[in-house]
């Protein structure tokens, strides 16, 4: 009985060993992998959680989370993540806030793993869209979200003022920035209401005025990165007809007005076209429209905000992270993906495709806008230490936001104050 | 008949225990410092020596290149042309909110301590901001001050175009002081309450019978009798003043221009933002410097100020 006892205990002991030895192996194997993302909407967390479990039922030892992060903390969040030993093993970024962590060495490379991925047709994006998040030959980003910039309509409000809409204007062939902003001054006279808002500028984020000074074909800084070129005459041209649109015509809301286009305040809002799902319904819905950025000196032109993922170095699993994000980033999920973030795969960037998971936007909006827009749309100028640079000129612009300011004076000063830091 | 048994000294010694009643009473003194000592050591004292380490370093985090270059940070801050800027609004932020926040609060107490009908009502009304969170105050504050907001709208409705609050330098910062005063003047009206209702009342009753004027009666006894909590009131606010980030996160972002980065918010833009955290833990030393010296300073002023000190 004692050496039965015995024998049981040494066969138990000999099974939990092996038990645990078994899972210490299995938890060996576990690969975690965490994606820092800025989008906290219920609709994109569904879609990205249903590509993670597509990739787990074909890789079970691979799991992928995601960390929804407000976008305004992003940057912080990232690299105080990365500053504690915490890096996430793939991120978010925007094509502006790239440029400093290739340029340090922080991303891994793509290029191999998209290239021998079986059926991933790396051809099938568009080469600019490749270009802007390469260095050296090497794609360190995968573009997954090409977004035009546009401009929603209220025609009621437009209608009210006694105004042509957009869309009219557009049919006789005069939207341009100048009738903009008549149709903004005089829904402003007329209604009380404010006429076309930059959403997110709010006098801070000048960058949003992009869309604006691109008609002018203005550039912030040369080639080289190591001059300012704001005092440019495009530059010059291109901010005195926005300070005369502000202060003079009162076609836009002056600094510290709040308006909100989509609660009806405002007649016209420049803003990407993901944001359609802001338009309100029911009581409050009126009839809205979205048309492509008004002609400037340059003709007609287009303006995308672009954000791309990619894997940390850092990351101890950044070749299975990689692998995963080619998984992401195939046709069939870009396909999925196409309905909140306008892809730049050729072969997915067409109407019927995009019309199957757009049902707001008619197939002509979707053509003259969003494929117009990501093909032909340019982008935001980058540069390192791009965060800084934003800052520097948001304090010198502050001067410009007052109604007797020398445009060109402050444009000078903006560029004596960045021209030390640019050539850093 | 028991005999006494010759001892000497070395056996007494050998004979007396470890655990003496000196040793137990001085182990549990230590058993209850420990988990404030343990927690002061791991928050402040080893942060603090790597902050100061760090200010020795360029800290590249995206790069993960950490290199020792001595004291070049401390020279950047000569070479920074941010930093006189900085520095006086720093000064200006802060003297404004002590003066503002000190008077304010020792204003709000002697009327709160009157006993007229309602009063708890208004000592409740004056501390609920203590209580409110810091960025949900902001957010409200930004409303009621922007060009179209609440403030100027009701000074329109007695005829006064009000200026754009936020978008001005001097009274963005104006703004920035009353908005932090309103937030925190009820803790320090608290205090000066706390003290006031501790002065003796014999001693007014006999300065009104000797006709002292009720001013006089308030500098001359109730002020010198609360110097300790006002003592306190004034390092504990200064202390507040140069650490106050929220509110300027929310409201300025430290505009227009640069009028409102002061020091803490420049600390956070080039360690957070500009990814300069060798800079930054510069900066955060040259604070914790400022408050250092201007707590010491205020510390040695108390002979001076309070009553039981001269």
């Amino acid at each position: 009985m004692k050496l039965f006892k015995k024998s049981g205990l040494a066969a138990a002991l000999y099974a939990s060993a092996a038990l645990i030895s078994v899972n210490a192996a299995m938890a060996q194997d576990q690969i975690n992998l965490r994606m820092l993302i800025w989008s906290a909407n219920e609709d994109h967390l569904r879609l990205l959680n249903e590509i993670a479990d597509a990739y787990k039922a074909q890789n079970p030892q691979v799991s992928v989370t995601y960390e929804a992060v407000p976008y305004g903390e992003f940057p912080t969040t990232l690299t105080t993540q990365i500053a504690g030993g915490n890096a996430p093993d793939l991120t978010w970024l925007t094509e502006t806030g790239s440029f400093d962590f290739i340029a340090a060495g922080a991303m891994f490379p793509l290029t191999e793993t998209f290239r021998t991925t079986e059926g991933y047709e790396l051809k099938d994006y568009a080469q600019a869209s490749i270009d802007s998040w390469s260095q050296d030959g090497e794609l360190y980003f995968y573009p997954f979200s090409t977004s035009p910039f546009a401009v929603f309509v209220n025609n009621d409000v437009v209608r009210e003022a006694n105004q042509k809409t957009p869309a009219e204007l557009i049919a006789e062939g005069n939207w341009d920035w100048q009738h903009a902003v008549e149709i903004g001054s005089a829904v402003n006279g007329e209604t009380g209401k404010h006429g076309i808002v930059f959403r997110d500028f709010d006098y801070t984020s000048w960058t949003r005025l992009a869309p604006l000074y691109t008609a002018w074909d203005v550039k912030l800084w040369s080639e080289d990165g190591k001059t300012c070129m704001m005092t440019s005459p495009e530059m010059v041209d291109a901010m005195s007809f926005l300070h005369d649109a502000i202060f003079e015509k009162k076609a836009m809301p002056g600094p510290g007005v709040a308006a909100d286009f989509f609660a009806g305040d405002a007649a016209m809002t420049i803003t990407q076209i993901s944001r359609a799902n802001l338009l309100p319904t029911g009581d409050n819905a009126f009839e809205w429209d979205l048309v492509p950025l008004p002609a400037g000196p340059i003709g007609e032109y287009g303006y995308v905000g672009a954000a791309g993922i990619g894997v940390l170095k850092a990351s101890p699993h950044a070749q299975e992270a990689a692998d995963f994000l080619a998984f992401f980033s195939n046709k069939e999920n870009v396909t999925k993906l196409a309905r909140y973030f306008p892809p730049t795969r050729s072969s997915v960037l067409t109407p019927e495709v995009l019309a199957a998971s757009n049902p707001l936007l008619s197939v002509e909006q979707l053509t003259d806008v969003v494929i117009k827009g990501v093909t032909e749309g340019r982008s935001a100028a980058g540069h390192t230490n791009y965060e800084q640079i934003v800052q520097n000129v948001r304090a010198s612009l502050d001067s410009l936001w007052v109604p007797d300011a020398d445009v060109a004076q402050v444009l000078q000063a903006t560029c004596d104050n960045l021209n030390p830091l640019l050539q850093r | 008949m028991a005999s006494a048994k010759p001892t000497t000294g070395m056996e007494g010694a050998r004979k007396r225990p470890f655990w003496t009643m000196q040793r137990k009473d001085h182990l549990t003194g230590l058993v209850f410092v420990a988990p404030q000592f343990i927690g002061i050591i791991t928050f402040v004292f080893v942060p603090l020596v790597l902050v100061f380490y760090y200010s020795m370093h360029d800290w590249n985090v995206l790069a993960g290149t950490f290199t020792f270059v001595g004291s070049e940070n401390y020279e950047e801050l000569f070479r920074d042309r941010a930093m006189p800027g900085v520095l006086a609004a720093t000064a200006i932020f802060s003297l404004g909110l002590v003066v503002l926040n000190i008077s304010l609060a020792l204003l709000l107490a002697v009327l709160v301590n009157q006993k007229l009908a309602g009063m708890s009502v208004f000592r409740t009304l004056f501390f609920s901001p203590v209580v409110v969170s810091v960025v949900a105050w902001a957010i409200v504050w930004r409303f009621l001050l922007q060009s179209n907001g609440g403030i100027n709208g009701l000074l329109y409705m007695v005829g006064i175009e009000g200026p754009n609050w936020l978008r001005l330098p001097h009274t963005a910062m104006i703004s920035l002081i009353v908005v932090q005063t309103f937030k925190s003047v009820g803790l320090n009206m608290v205090l000066f309450l706390a003290a006031l209702q501790g002065v003796p009342r014999e001693l007014h009753e006999a300065a009104r019978v000797d006709g002292v004027p009720p001013f006089k009666q308030f500098y001359r006894i109730t002020l010198p009798l609360i110097s300790p909590t006002l003592m306190l009131v004034s390092i504990v606010t200064i202390v507040g003043a140069l650490q106050v980030f929220g509110q300027i996160e929310v409201l300025t972002q430290g505009g227009p221009g640069t009028s409102t980065t002061v020091l803490v918010y420049y600390f956070y833009q080039q360690a957070f933002q500009f990814l300069n955290f060798g800079y930054g833990s510069t900066l955060s030393i040259i604070l914790l410097g400022i408050v250092a010296l201007l707590t010491y300073a205020q510390w040695q002023l108390r002979r001076k100020v309070v009553f039981y000190e001269h």
